[in-house]
């Protein structure tokens, strides 16, 4: 499902951008913050950041696009990720996010139709000693078998 | 009565909080006033959460704790009981250098860090000059604990000797690796110990400013981090004066954006920049033209929290441990398929088998195990028959293995080899920064190649060896250059799952 685009506020972006320019390297710490406030990094924001920045807006794009972090358009209220390293894999971490895709009718990166949750694979959440390992959010979840799963995705409300 | 609590993530993983709240109801049921401390953890993770009840100055463990075990482990009465928890074997059979604090203390006290030693190798290297500072990292023999292994003390002396207006350190954080979390346990359990270890470094070879970047998949360790850099920094510890020396330095915390190679250390540098995370090539060598083109020390998280304890206890006491050219401990992550997973710091020249089948207690699975993953993605499978092998940078190199993070990941017998090689290709082909032709486009052709094997196809074992030593020989950094270690050693250790029917592929 298409979310609607975030409301955007001109002022706030340039404010955005403002706070961050006494920095050295601003253009991460930048992306985060209109992340963190938009849900993505609005096309309305590349104009403003890449003037302050002395840049062009296609290697802005570049930047943008290089990193798996920053979205065009938000995600669903809650993302979950589902970890596809080795160490999951070990203990069953591919039937596991497989069985979850399938269950929500979900390709990686996809959204559920009630824009609860957006599934997202991660290479390793450091939970490798408790695989499989999934990160709701900013809250991990350990050693999660089908029940916990369930519960997880119950509490997004998938 | 004192309760101890990891808030470490994988603690927090396993129920830690809901475990914490139960704790607190019960307290209040029955009556008895408790306080409760959060820690980071022991690095027994098969044992989380690991709750510690301090007696008589004694720390009591029980685990693994489920809500249902608060009532009785405050009453003692708990099934769940480990006893002194430095007196389990996994304990005592350490040598805990560079971890001795993490599970021990509050990870965002510095009194606490103190009252353990924290900032007695700060005040030391406060009274040396920046050759003496990298005079003693260089006696200590420590090397690179990211993986690579370079000296660094070397290293340092290459920055020192830089002139510069500006140089900077950069502590990179960005433990991408599969199997491994040393960087996440030491940053959420014991963050000044970093902090220490860099200003350290920026006396050593005369920079006053620290970056930490750290990858975007470790929320709680960015929280903890740049709490401790506040509490640092409010403490006089970091700042134009530091402990009153009139010397300056700061730091700064930097959030990855979900870009496996910018564990790279040039690529690092790039996306500190502001760049795509592409890898640069090297020579300039990034200590004389590192990020913004000054000298820059780029050290691993472990191989900087390790550099307090050296100042403090002296580097022929770090010295003392270890095999041949590895000297020090190594800072063992157990993981995956394995009974008993977590972190183990040892000195060099335990062997595999040791660490897998006595500490680890074999797969978690009950299964017979088949292979061992050392050194993270672009890590060799070693097998069975290799587990004598000991964990150093040389030995292991000699059994065709990498070290890496000294990240193991165990697998049983239900492993796919073909399959394994075949991710192995498949995250080079995805993480990719795309600037040398044989990882951008190798690494797509070895997975179709992988597939074609699977697929019956005879000739393409030959080709894919021969892509594998391309990639090898003609990668720019260890991402395209390594990954062919995981997937040719599937293929000489396991050699019948890559001969396929066309009958039995069908």
């Amino acid at each position: 499902m298409a979310l609607p685009d975030p409301v955007i506020d001109e002022g706030e972006i340039a404010r955005i951008v403002e706070d961050h320019l006494h920095l050295e390297g601003p253009l991460l710490p930048i992306l985060h913050a209109l992340q963190e406030a938009y849900g993505c990094v609005p096309a309305a924001s590349h104009g403003p950041v890449a003037t302050a920045l002395n840049i062009t807006r296609a290697e802005l794009h570049g930047v943008i696009s290089f990193y798996h972090d920053f979205r065009d358009a938000p995600a669903g209220r809650h993302v979950l990720k589902i970890c596809r390293a080795e160490a999951c894999q070990s203990v069953g971490g591919t039937a596991l996010a497989e069985a979850t895709l399938t269950k929500l009718g979900l390709d990686w990166h996809g959204t559920t139709a009630n824009g609860a949750v957006t599934v997202e694979p991660v290479y390793c959440l450091g939970l490798c000693a408790c695989a499989p390992a999934v990160m709701l959010d900013d809250r991990v979840v350990g050693r999660v078998d089908a029940a916990r799963m369930d519960a997880v995705l119950a509490e997004a409300g998938a | 009565m004192k309760i101890y609590v990891p808030i470490d993530s994988a603690a927090k993983a396993l129920g830690a909080e809901d475990v914490v709240r139960a704790l607190v109801q019960a307290a209040a049921d029955s009556g008895q006033a408790v306080e409760i401390i959060r820690t980071g953890t022991r690095g027994m993770i098969w044992l989380e959460p690991l709750v510690e009840v301090e007696t008589d100055g004694v720390r009591y463990g029980f685990g693994p704790a489920t809500p249902e075990d608060a009532a009785a482990i405050l009453d003692g009465t708990s099934v769940k009981a480990l006893g002194p928890v430095e007196d389990l074997d996994w304990m005592k059979r350490q040598t805990r250098l560079t971890f001795a604090r993490v599970g021990v203390t509050d990870p965002l006290s510095l009194d606490d860090y103190q009252a353990h030693g924290g900032l007695a190798g700060l005040r030391r290297a406060l009274g040396l000059t920046g050759q003496e500072i990298v005079d003693e990292v260089k006696a200590s023999g420590l090397r690179g604990r990211g993986g690579a292994g370079f000296p660094t003390g070397i290293k340092w002396q290459t920055v020192h000797d830089a002139q510069a207006s500006r140089k900077y350190i950069v502590c990179n954080a960005d433990e991408g690796d599969s199997g491994t979390f040393a960087d996440r346990m030491i940053m959420e359990g014991d963050p000044f110990t970093l902090i220490e270890g860099m200003t350290i470094a920026g006396l050593g070879v005369g920079a006053t400013k620290g970056y930490v970047y750290l990858r975007s998949e470790y929320p709680d360790a960015i929280k903890v981090m740049r709490r401790a850099v506040d509490i640092a920094r409010g403490a006089g510890v970091l700042g134009a004066d530091v402990l009153g020396s009139g010397r300056t330095f700061d730091m700064e915390i930097r959030v990855g954006a979900g870009a496996y190679v910018c564990g790279e250390e040039t690529s690092l540098l790039n996306s500190l920049e502001g760049k795509r995370g592409v890898v640069r090539a090297k020579p300039p060598l990034p200590a004389l033209e590192g990020f913004l083109g000054r000298p820059t020390v780029v050290n691993n998280v472990i191989s900087l929290a390790t550099v307090p304890v050296i100042f403090e206890k002296g580097a022929q006491h770090y010295a003392d441990f270890g095999l041949g050219r590895s000297r020090g401990t190594v800072t063992l992550q157990v993981a995956g398929n394995v009974a008993r997973g977590g972190l183990f710091e040892t000195a060099f020249g335990i062997s595999l088998d040791e660490v897998v089948n006595d500490l680890g207690g074999g797969s978690a699975s009950g299964r017979p195990v088949k292979a061992v993953q050392v050194g993270g993605p672009l890590g060799a499978y070693m097998p069975v028959s290799k587990f004598d092998a000991a964990l150093g940078y040389e030995e292991l190199d000699a059994e065709g293995g990498l070290l890496g993070h000294a990240g193991l990941v165990v697998f049983d017998d239900t492993a796919d080899m073909l399959g394994m090689a075949r991710f192995a290709m498949e995250f080079c082909a995805v993480e990719s920064c795309g600037k040398c032709t044989p990882c951008r486009i190798g690494a797509v052709r070895g997975v179709e190649t992988i597939d074609r094997i699977a697929q019956g196809d005879a000739d393409a074992l030959p080709l894919l060896t021969d892509l594998c030593e391309t990639m090898k020989d003609g990668s720019l950094c260890a991402l395209g250059g390594f990954t062919p270690l995981p997937v040719m050693s599937a293929v000489t250790h396991f050699p019948d799952e890559f001969v396929r029917t066309k009958e039995a592929a069908e």
